[in-house]
């Protein structure tokens, strides 16, 4: 090699013209030129994108930080209102910073805020220590037992030296709560119940099970409701009445019970018949075979779309509304009645959706990471 | 799969086992076991019956459905067949009935193309498209719909009043009263011409068929667009012309408090539509999303391959294959946006939760005003159902 000298040409080869370097392909500038502006197309789309994200970006910056107002002193709302009006609108957060105690906990006496706060501390350690998968054992049934029976104690009070509070003036978050954690947990139960049923060989118990699903599929939570608030006092013999909570809790956990007994007969139907088969072979009873091999099994398959029923399920609690049960959102909507702080539900709402939204996109996030792992023996 | 197997054993019979009358076998068990269930059920059903009887006798409320001739006396806002306070009980049901069906069939319509536009969009080469369809796509489905369609209506309640009225473009005026829209002085021309498009579309359908049905005999592909352009715009043409052309619009132009003439979508309609398509898009984006993924890359290889050009590619290859898997997710959003519509109770639309709810208030007839909500969304489900599951089955994976 050494002896021939580079740069000269061999044998009449012309030499050949300077090439350019390639393209980069790492690093930060590869990046954007490929996912940015890969071509002139996808050059437009981004600075008409970037265009529009400035422009809005810069305007819900002013108007949610810069000319917002943070707090009034005692329900003098006439800056607020001069503010809406101005060329450079802002926000009222002073809504939110005067009526946060009455939107996260209702007309619970107000000396006593920190039990609902506490509750609603203790369903968010529940829901975290669930999720995790080392807790998944029988001593979590209860654990959720006590932590439901030390909620009671804390909302109702009467006992240990905590004054009673009836159940008229709880609101807020911790009804919210409270209507998705127990309905879940009645709803979980009857929805396997169902979702057996519906699978089961004898047809009057198929029947029933197909009749019950379909009809709360076909129809609306609200009139499953409004069939609570009105006609539920029908059903009952006379001088017995049973509060509006606890006839709601009834209609949604019906309602949650008819939709995840859909999620849980895909997992029964997704497993393969040798299971069952093989339960059969081994002569296990029915109940044997349910309980030690199908549903450890169906359930662990359909975790991932039942974490997804459980998050329309918590948004769903929010129809409570139009029945008049004091929820979270009730109360966001009532915060605003106020001749003082009418015109101010934007703020509110906001701030509400942000709630909902951290409760939510954990529950996502979760599900997602969760299949994710679940799968994982099935990738290579 | 033992089911596909074509030995002439598996289907004989198994041999008719006498049933003996003890604890032991299985299907003496099995009947018990369905007496005592649907005794139960049963039981528990007569109980309440009984009660409801006795309560509506005690509170001296009549059942049956006579109230429905009765004089309503309720005002509704919007309508689209004729309807006064005196009309009746009967018609103010209808009344809501359609007005359900209005922001139902239009928010499909919608929410299908923006979940498809923001589907696609989360799949876009382009990061940024990308990311926005993804962010969107996280906080809309995050937050609950009601809360949202009271966001909405907050927002359009905030705008200002028809006196400052925004005017974007000429003739189209945004206020807290809705949203005015320019809208011909309709003339009996214009139903003709409307009957002639409808006339047009079904005609193109039936040419398709025929020239398809040609194409598979000799298998010579014939261009369709002539007749769907005499037949779709021709022919309403003709008709308008044969009318008069009548060309008349109706301008809206404040008078005194309130705008006059035009077309008017209300704030709780506008809401309602704005919120339910927003919210159902979010759901479809991920199905379509969903279905794309679902066909593999080599099926576009394959397609390319064989020298397909990239539409045909996309019609006759991708699309077929990515709709069996969205489509019976999609129905399910179908429904449940119907179902949704009913949260308008809460923002002061009057469908036919809340035109039936005023109706039992008024009337005290609770148990039918809940089965007419019942009756009414149970029907409209299941004709979705049953017009998808029909679309399904057409477009279902033919195996033997």
């Amino acid at each position: 090699m050494s002896d021939i000298s580079l740069g000269t040409s061999v044998a009449g080869i012309p030499e050949a013209a300077p090439r350019q370097p390639p393209a980069l392909t790492t690093g930060p500038v590869a990046w954007v030129r490929a996912n940015l502006f890969s071509s002139w197309l996808n050059t437009a789309l981004t600075l008409v994108l970037a265009y529009f994200i400035v422009r809005y970006a810069i305007g819900f910056v002013d108007w949610a930080f810069v000319n917002a107002i943070w707090s009034v002193p005692n329900n003098q709302t006439q800056a607020c209102r001069a503010l809406k009006a101005s060329a450079t609108p802002g926000a009222c957060w002073a809504v939110v910073t005067e009526k946060h105690r009455f939107i996260l906990f209702g007309t619970y006496p107000y000396e006593e805020h920190w039990r609902p706060a506490l509750v609603c501390v203790l369903f968010t350690a529940l829901y975290i220590v669930s999720g995790m998968r080392r807790f998944w054992r029988k001593e979590l049934a209860l654990v959720w037992i006590a932590t439901l029976v030390v909620i009671g104690i804390l909302m109702w009070g009467g006992i240990l030296g905590l004054s009673y509070v009836p159940q008229e003036r709880w609101g807020g978050l911790p009804i919210t709560l409270i209507l998705a954690t127990f309905g879940l947990a009645f709803a979980f139960p009857l929805s396997i119940l169902v979702a057996l049923g519906r699978r089961s060989s004898m047809p009057a118990v198929r029947v029933l099970c197909v009749a019950y699903v379909e009809l709360i599929r076909g129809v609306p939570l609200i009139s499953l409701l409004f069939m609570a608030s009105v006609m539920f006092p029908l059903f009952l013999p006379e001088g017995i009445n049973i509060d509006k909570l606890l006839r709601a809790q009834v209609a949604i956990t019906l309602f949650a019970g008819a939709y995840l007994a859909e999620v849980v007969r895909g997992g029964l139907q997704a497993l393969p018949k040798g299971q069952y088969e093989a339960a059969d072979a081994l002569g296990l009873s029915y109940w044997y075979k349910t309980g030690f091999i199908i549903l450890p099994q169906a359930l662990r398959l359909v975790i991932p779309p039942l974490v997804n029923t459980f998050i329309g399920f918590f948004k769903d609690t929010s129809l409570v509304l139009i029945i008049g049960i004091f929820d979270l959102l009730t109360a966001g909507k009532t915060a605003v009645v106020e001749p003082a702080w009418q015109g101010f539900g934007v703020e509110v709402y906001l701030a509400i959706s942000v709630i909902y939204f951290c409760y939510c996109f954990a529950m996502s996030r979760y599900s997602q990471n969760l299949e994710a792992e679940l799968n994982r023996h099935r990738g290579r | 799969m033992s089911q596909t197997s074509t030995d002439p054993r598996h289907f004989r019979a198994p041999p008719k086992r006498q049933l003996r009358l003890s604890w032991a076998d299985e299907r003496v068990r099995a009947i018990v076991w369905q007496v005592v269930i649907v005794g139960i059920v049963a039981g528990v059903i007569w109980w309440l019956v009984r009660n409801t009887q006795h309560n509506l006798e005690v509170r001296r409320i009549a059942t049956g459905f006579g109230f429905l001739q009765r004089e309503a006396g309720l005002p509704i806002g919007e309508h689209l067949i004729e309807y006064t306070p005196a009309s009746t009980y009967f018609r103010a049901l209808s009344v809501g009935v359609l007005n359900t069906l209005k922001v139902a069939l239009i928010g499909i319509v919608l929410a299908t193309i923006l979940g498809t536009l923001v589907g696609i969009a989360r799949l876009s080469k382009n990061w940024l498209l990308a990311k926005i369809a993804a962010v969107y796509v996280e906080v809309i489905r995050d937050i609950p719909l009601l809360l949202q369609l009271l966001f909405w209506y907050t927002m359009l309640q905030g705008l200002p009043a028809p006196r400052q009225a925004m005017n974007p473009v000429t003739g189209v005026f945004l206020s807290n009263r809705g949203l005015r829209l320019p809208f011909l002085d309709w003339q009996v021309a214009h139903s003709w011409a409307l009957l002639a498009f409808v006339a047009g579309l079904f005609g193109t359908w039936l040419t398709a068929r025929a020239l398809r049905r040609k194409q598979m005999a000799d298998g010579k592909p014939r261009p369709l667009w002539p007749a769907a352009l005499g037949l779709i715009i021709g022919l309403p043409l003709v008709v308008w012309l044969a009318g008069g052309a009548p060309t008349a619009v109706d301008w809206p132009a404040l008078r005194g408090f309130n705008f006059q003439g035009g077309f008017t979508i209300s704030p709780e309609y506008f809401a309602l539509l704005i919120g339910l398509t927003t919210y159902t898009a979010g759901f479809i984006a991920e199905i379509v999303r969903a279905g794309i993924l679902s066909v593999s890359q080599g099926q576009w290889e394959a397609a390319q391959a064989l020298g397909l050009r990239p539409g045909v590619v996309l019609r006759q290859v991708v699309l077929p294959q990515a709709l069996r898997v969205i489509v019976p997710p999609m129905t399910s959003q179908y429904l449940n946006l119907t179902k949704n519509s009913s949260l308008a109770v809460a923002i002061g639309y009057q469908d036919i939760v809340s035109i039936a709810n005023t109706t039992l208030n008024q009337t005290g007839q609770a148990i039918e005003g809940i089965a007419i909500i019942m009756a009414v969304y149970l029907t409209i489900s299941l004709s979705i159902s049953f017009s998808m599951n029909w679309y399904n089955n057409r477009i279902a994976l033919v195996e033997r």
